[in-house]
């Protein structure tokens, strides 16, 4: 009869951070593996509390399904010998089979008649399979930095103390890291210590909750929720959507408990992400915020346990934040002591890497390169002044120096903000100190004023180009310094406000405020420098839905090095490759593309003509070139490709009624020239030959 | 609870779990695991078990003795225990609930927090531990020490004494925690805090120091290819301490902090190596009975 599987790995309290990965990778692996072992169950699910990694498989059946498995031996005809006697070819099949020779069936192939053997495997105990896998899934979940304990040669994120295994109530007899399996389990460390006896799987997560274990994540979850909303309530507050920090909060506790404690009102002259950084990422506190968005003097904490006790851990809690509080607002006092902008020679003794200086020498470059930035980008981006981009640029990486960031690094660029605000320094400024950090993490908002897209983009290709300079280039999944986060980071803010920006330029302005030694480095890797810039387009195009075909088509043109400028070729040629004829245009200028690498470089002479095609075709280019250039300067593809569809009809005729290989040379070289031309013209909007698909199959007809 | 009763506790409490109670190490060290009882003992298959209180110096932490929370010198106590029990967090807990710490009135959590310690090439894993949102405790299994994987593991205990004794005393500040009855940490120590920060922050004879730890160095290299490797071992915890001397001071470049990093940590490879080797040689006599520790 099928029944309920429980594993549940007992742990000494495992990192939160990894437990989300960690029980997606547990149900996976569980579920694949009972599958694989013919075991197949009902559902999987995986939970887990800092103490425990529990999977839970329903209906799994008793046995292993049966199955039959045929093998394929020797040809008859090589099998038995005159004298009708099995040969060694049959009697080796029969036996690495593990069957009689009388038992093969003679089946007839295409390719004649030969020896099968058919086994029937009725399938084994379900408690001796899985004593065999359950130990190799445990063995088999990969952590990052897992370790050893005790004498046992056995690694794991955090050390095994018991093994619960159960079969419906059936113990699986199987050992792991010296632990033996048995049917025990244990409750809270503090509201039932001693072992909790299953007799049953069924009865397992109620036993738990029996003994101050809410197994269910997703239960704590939503428990810790309404508590903490409800404690907010009370004082009139909300507490920000934070599921990061939820996350982590429901993984270290048990039983949840929340209490909300306070904390002195004159602490609240702080800046607001200076009391919600000391709350939440030192203490993993929740902040509660007011109706008008200002951080209120309590905070909410979920203790592991019932409220027992509860006054002593509230006063415990508020004493440790009063202390941080303190600290804090030390250092703020002593960070207000110092102009911001007079922080700016100090960087000197903050190293940026070392074959690239000090923060003091990128300090200097960003002065440089958002200023030109903010000329390169003066037409697309309305309101950009290149001398306050200089004035970010230099203000930039002043706040590291201070007090505050130095204890809470996680707070750079907020605080300079902050102090470029309180030092009098311009809004925008102070906004783009700020920004220049985004996306501060996957997903993470992107840098939304002039100035902050200015100064994000100069910082990010300063430190791009400089490591892949200097050779630090990212290898396989190691990226130490970040530079594709960051390359990627730049494209995404391109895109994000379909900012034409061209990255050779602005490379080429990252390079000329190095010093000359690494000046020259980058200019030998300018190639590999745009390349890597290029791959982060590609990827965030593919990511958007656009069709590789069509991304390679568009990055065949000057747009590979314009993120938002590629962006819209591909738009527009999606909406083009859907209208008629548009396939005939990729096979013409497919074709044209093809031979116009034997073309020379001289111009095309109408005299030269002897084909009415040839002259239709250079009329139709004439005529064609001034809009579609125009179209090009406007970065209005979609225009590109209306006026591209004059040239349809004429490339066709032309490729129909003109042999362009003409025997004389003359001829031949000018007509050369005209596809050339073409080709170019075409090309200018999108290179139509990298285009799969559809069009060209049908196009050329086979 | 004085500070002297959590200290008499907690050698009654690891004493009687069978941990030799030692003596702090009698040379200048930033943290205790750098003594010989924790660092070299932790090397090899010998069990061991031992807790210690330890003085602690930082130069670069000294603040005049006027920040409520940070110390040139602060007292460590320190429980290694090798191999690590099965049940060491239940010793752990009951040690705690000892001085007054019993985790069922108090909300105890252990919150991930990996260790290392780069001029030591040494690292490990475990938790840092709250009770009640404080952090009282680092507790690491050991996994390299010297730039060897240890085997069996070592678990460590580090305590924070002033920490520890001002969070259970309900203290705003580390100087007024009550040593003894009427003795409070601040009569006994704040002069120690003012005269070491003026030393390290201002009248430290940097050439001297330059010169110190060449001189250290060099003994060190000496004594470890004489085998002399405790002698070697001490000369390493003087040029810790002597780089550390100079950070505070300011006279340690970015550049050349690294350079400096790598030799001390050159110099406790060398012994932490020197260690086993001489250990092996003597047979690991703490091996006494048959499979204890070793496998």
């Amino acid at each position: 009869m099928p029944a309920d599987l429980i594993l549940e790995i007992g742990v000494e309290e495992f990192p939160a951070k990894a437990m989300p990965s960690t029980l997606a990778a547990l149900a996976e692996r569980g579920r694949h593996a009972l599958n694989e072992a013919r075991l197949v169950p009902g559902g999987v699910r995986a939970f887990g509390t800092p103490r425990r990694l529990t999977l839970v498989a329903g209906g799994v059946p008793d046995r292993q399904a049966p199955v039959t498995v045929e093998a394929r031996g020797p040809a008859v005809k090589a099998a038995f010998d005159a004298g009708g006697q099995p040969t060694k070819a049959a009697l080796g099949f029969a036996s690495g089979q593990g069957v009689p020779v009388s038992s093969l069936e003679r089946r007839p192939t295409p390719a004649g008649e030969y020896l099968y053997a058919v086994r029937s495997d009725p399938g084994r105990p379900a408690l001796d399979v899985l004593a065999e896998i359950l130990p190799q899934l445990i063995a088999g979940l990969e952590f990052p930095r897992a370790m050893r304990w005790g004498t046992v040669d056995f690694k794991f994120l955090r050390p095994i103390r018991w093994l619960l295994c159960l079969l419906g109530s059936e113990v699986v007899p199987c050992a792991v890291a010296g632990v033996a399996s048995g049917r025990e389990t244990y409750g809270h460390r503090a509201l039932h210590p001693g072992r909790v006896t299953v007799p049953e799987a069924g009865s397992y997560l109620a036993q738990l909750e029996g003994a101050w274990v809410m197994a269910d994540q997703d239960a704590r979850r939503r428990a810790i929720q309404a508590q903490v909303a409800a404690l907010a309530a009370e004082v009139g507050g909300v507490v920000p959507a934070d599921p990061e920090l939820l996350e982590e909060v429901t993984q270290l506790v048990e039983y949840p408990t929340a209490l909300r404690g306070k904390f002195d009102a004159r602490f609240l002259k702080l800046p607001a992400d200076v009391l919600i950084t000391t709350m939440k990422h030192h203490q993993r506190y929740f902040p509660v915020l007011g109706g008008d968005g200002q951080v209120l003097p309590h905070f909410i904490t979920v203790r592991n346990g019932d409220a027992t006790g509860l006054e002593t851990v509230r006063r415990g809690n508020e004493h440790v934040l009063t202390a941080r509080l303190e600290d804090a607002a030390f250092f703020y006092g002593e960070d207000l002591k110092v102009p911001l902008a007079d922080r700016v020679e100090t960087l000197a003794g903050v190293t940026f890497l070392e074959a690239l200086g000090t923060m003091a020498d990128k300090s200097r470059r960003l002065e440089q390169i958002a200023a030109g930035l903010a000329r390169l980008a003066a037409g697309v981006l309305p309101g950009l002044d290149s001398a306050l981009a200089a004035r970010a640029g230099k203000l930039a990486k002043a706040d590291l120096t201070t007090a505050v960031v130095k204890e809470f690094p996680e707070l750079q660029g907020y605080m300079g903000r902050e102090y470029a605000r309180l030092s009098g320094e311009a809004q925008a400024v102070c906004q783009a100190i700020d920004e220049h950090y985004r996306p501060r993490g996957a997903g993470a908002e992107l840098p939304g004023t002039p100035l902050g897209i200015v100064l994000a983009v100069a910082d990010k290709l300063d430190t791009v180009a400089g490591c892949l300079g200097v050779g630090l280039n990212p290898t396989g999944s190691q990226d130490p310094y970040g530079l594709r986060r960051r390359a990627a980071g730049v494209v995404a803010t391109l895109l994000a406000h379909d900012l034409p920006l061209d990255l050779k330029a602005a490379v080429g302005l990252v390079q000329a405020a190095y010093p000359e030694a690494v000046r020259e480095q980058i200019a030998a890797a300018l190639p590999a420098i745009l390349d890597f810039l290029r791959q982060r387009t590609r990827g965030l195009l593919a990511e958007a839905g656009h069709r590789y075909d069509v991304i390679e088509a568009a990055m065949g043109t000057a747009g590979a090095d314009d993120p938002a400028d590629a962006r819209r070729r591909c738009r527009a040629l999606e909406r083009f490759r859907a209208e008629e004829g548009f396939a005939d245009l990729v096979v013409g200028f497919t074709r044209a593309y093809n031979i116009a690498g034997k073309a020379g470089e001289g111009p095309v002479d109408p005299a030269r003509f002897t084909e009415p095609a040839e002259g239709a075709l250079y009329s139709a280019l004439e005529r064609a070139g001034p809009p579609l250039r125009a179209a090009l300067r406007a970065f209005d593809y979609d225009r590109f490709f209306r006026e591209a569809a004059a040239l349809r009809g004429p490339i066709d005729t032309f490729f129909t009624e003109v042999f362009v290989m003409a025997e004389a040379e003359a001829v031949r070289t000018n007509r050369l020239a005209l596809v050339r031309d073409v080709a170019r013209l075409l090309g200018a909007g999108a290179d139509l030959s990298k285009l799969a698909g559809d069009e060209r199959v049908a196009g050329e007809g086979r | 609870m004085t500070l002297q009763e959590i200290i008499f506790t907690l050698h009654r409490s690891w004493g009687d779990r069978g941990c030799l109670i030692a003596q702090p190490y009698d040379v200048e060290k930033g943290a205790g695991t750098m003594t010989p009882f924790s660092f070299l003992r932790a090397i090899g298959p010998e069990p061991w078990k031992v807790a210690y209180v330890e003085p602690s110096r930082r130069p670069a932490d000294a603040r005049y003795g006027e920040n409520p929370n940070r110390l040139f010198q602060h007292h460590q106590y320190q429980v290694i225990i090798k191999p690590s029990p099965a049940d060491i967090i239940d010793l752990y807990l009951a040690s705690l609930a000892a001085i007054g710490l019993d985790h069922r009135a108090h909300d105890v959590r252990f919150v991930e927090d990996n260790w290392e310690a780069p001029t030591l090439g040494a690292w490990g894993v475990g938790w840092e531990v709250w009770c009640d949102g404080m952090e009282i405790t680092q507790f690491t299994y050991f996994q390299q020490v010297g730039g060897l994987e240890v085997r069996p593991v070592p678990v460590e205990l580090t305590f924070g004494l002033e920490r520890l004794a001002a969070f259970i005393q309900g203290k705003a500040s580390v100087f007024d925690v009550e040593w003894l009855p009427g003795l409070t940490y601040g009569e006994i120590f704040r002069q120690n805090e003012v005269e070491q920060s003026q030393y390290s922050f201002e009248a430290a004879d940097v050439g001297m120091l330059l010169k110190l730890f060449e001189l250290y160095e060099q003994e060190a290299k000496r004594l470890a290819g004489l085998k002399l490797i405790l002698p070697a071992y001490d000369y390493v915890l003087k040029c810790s301490h002597t780089f550390n001397l100079l950070e505070a001071r300011g006279a340690v470049s970015v550049a050349e902090r690294t350079g400096y990093i790598l030799r001390v940590r050159n110099l406790a490879r060398l012994c932490a190596q020197g260690y086993y080797d001489e250990r092996e040689r003597l047979g690991f006599p703490l091996l006494k009975e048959a499979g204890d520790g070793a496998r």
